[in-house]
């Protein structure tokens, strides 16, 4: 059996990769993703724990994690799809106004 | 043994899929290597028996989510969707990669020193630990309004993309 530190240790990797990619790139559909992947690497250590535990409490986290995920993506992207109808551009460095 | 191999190839295939997540110029390449990620994680959280879980990140991460970037992404058309070439922080990238890598050090030393005070897990692990009935029974039982409150943010999210993207009238 893998000690459950090794896949802690994975979902430290997979979490710096996620912060890394919203503070390196410009395109938020890109940081979406980034941010889709730290919580995936929440989602393991939830699952890790779980079983290191031997309780199953943590795999109804990672549905409840899984849940907001999807609620998050679909607000996100409507707000990209508005931004990209008002500005015709959706480089986060272009948009620096509150309101237009 | 056949753990150890499993997790050995499935953290470095994941791992791989998503640093080429962030560093691939064109976003459906970055949303493929994201689904390949997805599913290195899903055959992860097989092997750690939560077989629940697993179906789930296949149908609601690799399924919906994917296929609603995948959908975004293609209609903003590529031309729009490409990153503009002309970087007025690109001294911030580096920096940037330095904070991921303080950030990595620093929960590596957490795991490390926490791996140690970990309460050891009690006796074998139950026949059907993460089978849906499992985990059902749980989220209608103890977690039910956590579980309804989900419900209602699942409405709320869907309404508020209704009133986001309608032209207005």
């Amino acid at each position: 059996m893998v000690p459950t530190a090794h896949y802690v240790i994975l979902s430290a990797l997979l979490f710096t990769t996620g912060v890394v990619g919203v503070l390196v790139r410009r395109n938020p559909i890109i940081m979406f993703m980034s941010i889709e992947l730290m919580l995936n690497s929440a989602n393991l250590a939830f699952v890790a724990f779980a079983r290191h535990l031997r309780s199953l409490d943590g795999q109804v986290f990672v549905f409840i994690v899984m849940a907001v995920a999807a609620a998050e993506v679909a607000v996100g992207l409507a707000i990209i799809v508005a931004i990209f109808r008002t500005r015709a551009t959706i480089d986060v460095d272009e948009l620096n106004v509150m309101k237009w | 043994m056949g753990e150890l191999i499993a997790f050995v190839v499935l953290g470095a295939i994941a791992v791989a899929a998503g640093i080429a997540v962030v560093v691939v110029r064109n976003p459906v390449h970055s949303a493929l290597f994201l689904v390949v990620n997805f599913f290195c994680l899903a055959v992860l959280f097989l092997v750690l028996s939560a077989e629940f879980v697993a179906a789930l990140q296949v149908l609601v991460y690799a399924g919906a989510i994917m296929v609603l970037f995948l959908f975004v992404i293609m209609l903003l058309n590529v031309a729009g969707v490409f990153e503009s070439q002309r970087d007025p922080l690109r001294s911030q990238r580096g920096l940037a990669v330095c904070l991921g890598l303080g950030l990595l050090a620093e929960v590596l030393a957490i795991a490390v020193s926490g791996a140690a005070r970990l309460p050891s897990g009690g006796g074998t692990l139950p026949q059907d630990f993460g089978s849906p009935t499992l985990v059902g029974l749980l989220l209608y039982s103890q977690y039910v309004f956590p579980f309804e409150a989900v419900s209602v943010l699942l409405l709320i999210a869907m309404v508020g993309v209704v009133v986001l993207t309608k032209r207005s009238v």
